[in-house]
C-alpha cells in the first residue's frame, strides 16, 4: 500500500506563542487505512488535523497530500478534495436549512453540473443511511444524524480520505454507535481513508493503526494490540486503554497470565474463562 | 422531606403552535438530601428540559417542582432563592466565562448573593481548590488559560455559590482521560466536603457507574427505570432499544456467564469485575 498523507518532521507555533504545537511530528498515513490518533487535551491533535488539508501549513518540515505540498497556495484546492474534514460540533458544520442542500453546498461550489450534483448528494446520503431524511430540516435531528449528514456533505466531494476530529464527543451511545459504524463502512467498504481523532479508546480497538500524541510529538504508533499492551506508558500521557486492556492488566498485576494483545469484549471473555480453567 | 421532588411535572414546549412538543410528561419524582444521582437519556429524551426545572429556568406547563417542600415557583422571592441553592453547571460551560480574569468570573455567583467581600474572597479560595484551579490563574484572562481549565473555573463560579444541590450537565465531554477522572473526583470531593446533593447527566455510562448510586433512565419525556446502577445495567437490551448502553465492562461480565464463569451481576466497573475475579479464583464468590 502506498501512503496518502506524509507528515515529515512539523513544527507548528500559533502567532504569538512561543511552544511550538507541533514540534517535530512525523506520520505516514496509508491509503485505505483506519487510523486513530490519542493525546491528552493540548497536546497537538486538532492542530495537526488542521494541517491535513491546508487550513493550517507548517512553519518547518512539511506535508505532502498525495503527492501535493500543502503550502503549495495552487494546491490547495485540489489538497481539500482529497482531504476532506469533520469537526466536534455538529450545529457549527450545518449551513442550509434543509438536509439535501447541506449536503450539495460542497458539490455545488465544485460548480459540477446539476444532474451530477443530484447524483452525489443522493449517493453520499445512501453512504451514511439518511437518504430517508433528505428533506427534513438539519435542527430537528438527533446529534448522531447531524453528525452523518455532516460526514455526507464531506463525501459528496468525493474525497479519498475523511479527518474527523472528536466527532462522537457530543453524541449519546446511540449517536456514537451511528457515526463510528458509518466511518468503518465508508473505509471498509468504500476505500475512503479515515483518519479518527478520539478520547475514547474503545473507538480504536478496530483501527489499522493508532498514533499517540504528547506535546506535539507521536511518541507510539502501531496496532491497537501493540499500543495498547502499554498500559503504564498511556497512563503516563494522561490516557487509557480500552476498559478489557484495563481489566486484564489489573488481572495480571494480580497473578494472572493472559496472552498478549486481546482488545475485544469477546477475546477478553476467552482470555479470562481460558485463565480461570 | 426530599430536598426535590417533582409532581406531575410536565412540559410542553410552543403549546398552542404547529410546533408543540411535550418534552416531559407527569415527571413524580423525589431526591433525597446528599445523593448522588446519574441522569441517562438519549438526545432528546428530556432530561436537559428537567434540569432546567430544577432551578426555575423553565416553569413547568402543568405539576410544581418542590424544594424542601416549598414550591419553587410559588413566589417571586423563593424563585430567586432557588438560582443559589441548586446550582447548574451546563455542557460546554467555559464558553460562558465573561469576566476579565479567573478570580472575577468565579465571584460573580457571591458577588450577586450580595456577601462580604471577605465572604466572596473565601468562597473563591474554597471553591478554585475543590476543583484544582491555582491561585496563580486568578488574575489570569479566562482566554488565555487551556480548555480544561476553563471547563474547572466554569464549575468553581457555580460551586462558590455553596449549592445544596449540584446539576452538571455532561461535564467531562471532550476532555481526555485524565482530565474527565480527575472532575469527577472534584465532584465527588465537593460532596463529601459539603453533603450536597449531586445529579449528573451523561452520555458515558462508564463514567455513570463510576460514581452514581442512583440511575433515572429518561427516554420520550418520562422516566422509564429509576433504580440503582446494577439494576439499571442488568437490562442491556432495554437500554440499547432506547439508545443508551451498558459499560463494556458488563459486556464482559455477560459473556463470561455464559462461558460459565459465574461473576456476579452487580459488576459494571473495572474494579468490581476484578475483585469478582479474583475472588473466583480463589474459590469463593462475592460482590
Amino acid at each position: 500500500m502506498s501512503s496518502i498523507i506524509q507528515v515529515k518532521d512539523v513544527v507548528f507555533r500559533y502567532e504569538g506563542e512561543e511552544e511550538p504545537v507541533l514540534n517535530k511530528t512525523t506520520l505516514e498515513i496509508e491509503q485505505g487505512a483506519f487510523v486513530v490518533i490519542l493525546g491528552h487535551n493540548g497536546s497537538g491533535k486538532s492542530t495537526l488535523a488542521k494541517h491535513l488539508n491546508g487550513i493550517l501549513t507548517p512553519d518547518e518540515g512539511s506535508i505532502f497530500v498525495d503527492g501535493m505540498d500543502t503550502r503549495d497556495y495552487e494546491k490547495l484546492l485540489d489538497i481539500r478534495r482529497t482531504v476532506g474534514m469533520v469537526f466536534q460540533n455538529p450545529d457549527n458544520q450545518m449551513v442550509a436549512s434543509v438536509v439535501e442542500d447541506d449536503v450539495a453546498f460542497a458539490p455545488e461550489n465544485l460548480g459540477l453540473p446539476p444532474d451530477e450534483i443530484r447524483a452525489r448528494v443522493d449517493e453520499a446520503l445512501k453512504l451514511v443511511d439518511m437518504y430517508e431524511y433528505r428533506l427534513h430540516a438539519p435542527h430537528l435531528l438527533s446529534g448522531g444524524q447531524k453528525q452523518r449528514v455532516a460526514i455526507a456533505g464531506v463525501i459528496a466531494m468525493r474525497p479519498r480520505c475523511i479527518v474527523l476530529d472528536e466527532p462522537t464527543a457530543m453524541l449519546d451511545p446511540a449517536g456514537r454507535h451511528e457515526v463510528i459504524g458509518t466511518i468503518k463502512r465508508l473505509c471498509r467498504m468504500n476505500g475512503i481513508t479515515i483518519v479518527l481523532i478520539t478520547h475514547h479508546m474503545n473507538e480504536a480497538i478496530d483501527a489499522d493503526r493508532v498514533f499517540v500524541m504528547s506535546n506535539g510529538k507521536v511518541v507510539s504508533e502501531g496496532t491497537p494490540k501493540e499500543v495498547f499492551s502499554n498500559v503504564e506508558s498511556l497512563k503516563a500521557e494522561g490516557l487509557t486503554v480500552p476498559d478489557t486492556a484495563e481489566l486484564l492488566y489489573e488481572l495480571k498485576l494480580a497473578g494472572f497470565e493472559f496472552p498478549a494483545g486481546t482488545l475485544t469484549v469477546e477475546e477478553c471473555a476467552r482470555a479470562i474463562s481460558s485463565a480461570l480453567k | 422531606m426530599p430536598i426535590i421532588k417533582t409532581e406531575a411535572l410536565t412540559h410542553v414546549y410552543s403549546k398552542g403552535s404547529p410546533f408543540e412538543s411535550v418534552a416531559l410528561e407527569n415527571i413524580n419524582i423525589e431526591i433525597a438530601q446528599g445523593e448522588f444521582v446519574g441522569l441517562i437519556g438519549h438526545t432528546g429524551s428530556g432530561k436537559s428540559t428537567f434540569v432546567q426545572h430544577l432551578n426555575g429556568l423553565l416553569l413547568p406547563t402543568n405539576g410544581r417542582v418542590l424544594m424542601d417542600g416549598a414550591d419553587i415557583n410559588s413566589s417571586k422571592k423563593l424563585r430567586h432563592e432557588i438560582r443559589f441553592k441548586v446550582g447548574l453547571v451546563f455542557q460546554y460551560p467555559e464558553y460562558q466565562l465573561f469576566e476579565e480574569t479567573v478570580y472575577k468570573d468565579i465571584s460573580f455567583g457571591p458577588r450577586n448573593m450580595k456577601l462580604s467581600k471577605q465572604e466572596i474572597d473565601e468562597r473563591v479560595r474554597e471553591a478554585a481548590g475543590f476543583v484544582g484551579v491555582p491561585e496563580s490563574l486568578f488574575e489570569k484572562s479566562p482566554l488565555e488559560i487551556s480548555g480544561g481549565q476553563k471547563r474547572r473555573v466554569a464549575i468553581a463560579g457555580v460551586i462558590a455559590m455553596r449549592p445544596d444541590v449540584l446539576i452538571l450537565d455532561e461535564p467531562t465531554a471532550g476532555l481526555d482521560p485524565e482530565g474527565c477522572e480527575s472532575i469527577l473526583n472534584n465532584i465527588s470531593d465537593y460532596r463529601r466536603a459539603t453533603g450536597a446533593t449531586i445529579i449528573l447527566v451523561s452520555h458515558s455510562m462508564e463514567d455513570i457507574a463510576k460514581i452514581s448510586e442512583r440511575l433515572i433512565v429518561f427516554d420520550g419525556g418520562h422516566i422509564v427505570m429509576d433504580d440503582s446502577p446494577m439494576e439499571v445495567f442488568s437490562q442491556a437490551d432495554r437500554l440499547r432499544s432506547i439508545g443508551l448502553d451498558v459499560p463494556v465492562v458488563t459486556d464482559i461480565a455477560t459473556r463470561l456467564r455464559e462461558l460459565s464463569i459465574y461473576v456476579p451481576e452487580c459488576c459494571y466497573t473495572v474494579s468490581q469485575l476484578r475483585d469478582a475475579i479474583l475472588s473466583l479464583k480463589k474459590g469463593g464468590s462475592s460482590c
